[in-house]
C-alpha cells in the first residue's frame, strides 16, 4: 500500500484527499481523518499567524518511521499525511492525517498514534505572530504525555 | 568535517544556522565542549536539558557517537501539529 507523507507550503485540499483515501478501497470500512488548525489564542496571548520552520532532511524520515510503527502496531490501509510550513494565517490548516482500515477501532487508534508522535517527534517549530510581538511556541508537557500512553514498545 | 545545524530558537540565539567543525570530536558530549569554546551563551544553549541532537536525521544523546562526515543538528522540543 503506496502511503502519502507530503511536507508542503501550499494549503492542501481535505475532499480531495478524503477522496483519495477512499479510492479503491473496498475492504475499507472505516476512514478516520485529523486536520489541525492554526487557532487565535494560545498560551495566554491572541495568535495572528505563525511561521512553521523544519529540519528537511530529517522531516520526511520522522514521518516515514512514524507511518511505519503505525503500521506494525495495527492492520490499516491507506495512510495520508500532509504537514505545512512557512508562513500560515490564523484558521489556516496545518496538519492533516487520514487513515483507513477493514474496522474504526483500528482507523482512530492509528490516527491518533500518527498524531501523538508527529506532535513530540517530527522536527517542526512553530513560531507564533502575537500582540507582544513574534515568538516561539513551548513544548506542551501533555503532548509528551499523550504520547508516552502508546508505551515504548514501538 | 562535521557539519553541525541549529534549528528553531537556538538558531536565532546563536546566530548561526550551520557551521562545520574540522575538530576530532568523538561522541557529541565532545562537540558541545568544543562549541562551547564560542562563549558563554554557546554553553548554555547547548547544555540547556530541553535541547534535542540529532546525528544524521536520528535523535541521540550526549553519548552518541560521531564519526567524519557525519551531519549533527541540535534543536529545541518540536513543535509542529
Amino acid at each position: 500500500m503506496q502511503d502519502i507523507i507530503d511536507v508542503q507550503t501550499d494549503d492542501f485540499d481535505q475532499n480531495a484527499l478524503y477522496n483519495a483515501l477512499r479510492q479503491d478501497s473496498a475492504s475499507q470500512g472505516a476512514i478516520v481523518t485529523f486536520s489541525g488548525l492554526v487557532r487565535d489564542f494560545n498560551q495566554g496571548h491572541a495568535i495572528g499567524g505563525l511561521f512553521l520552520e523544519h529540519y528537511p532532511a530529517m522531516t520526511m524520515h520522522s514521518l516515514t518511521n512514524i507511518v511505519g510503527q503505525a503500521r506494525q502496531r495495527w492492520t490499516l490501509g491507506k495512510i495520508i499525511v500532509i504537514h505545512r510550513v512557512g508562513h500560515l494565517a490564523q484558521g489556516d490548516q496545518i496538519v492533516f492525517v487520514g487513515v483507513t482500515s477493514a474496522h474504526r477501532k483500528d482507523a482512530f487508534d492509528g490516527a491518533q498514534f500518527i498524531m501523538d508522535h508527529l506532535k513530540t517527534e517530527a522536527p517542526f517549530w512553530k513560531k507564533e505572530t502575537t500582540e507582544c510581538g513574534p515568538r516561539w511556541v513551548e513544548a506542551n508537557p501533555n503532548d509528551e504525555k499523550a504520547r508516552a500512553k502508546w508505551g515504548n514498545d514501538d | 568535517m562535521i557539519n553541525v545545524l541549529f534549528f528553531g530558537q537556538l538558531k536565532e540565539q546563536l546566530q548561526t544556522g550551520q557551521l562545520s567543525i574540522e575538530l576530532p570530536v568523538n561522541d557529541v558530549k565532545a562537540l558541545k565542549t568544543a562549541l562551547g569554546q564560542r562563549g558563554v551563551l554557546w554553553q548554555e544553549c547547548l547544555s540547556g536539558a530541553s535541547t534535542l541532537v540529532a546525528i544524521n536525521q536520528t535523535i541521540g544523546s550526549d553519548k552518541s557517537t560521531i564519526n567524519d562526515g557525519d551531519e549533527v543538528a541540535f534543536f529545541p522540543p518540536v513543535t509542529g501539529g
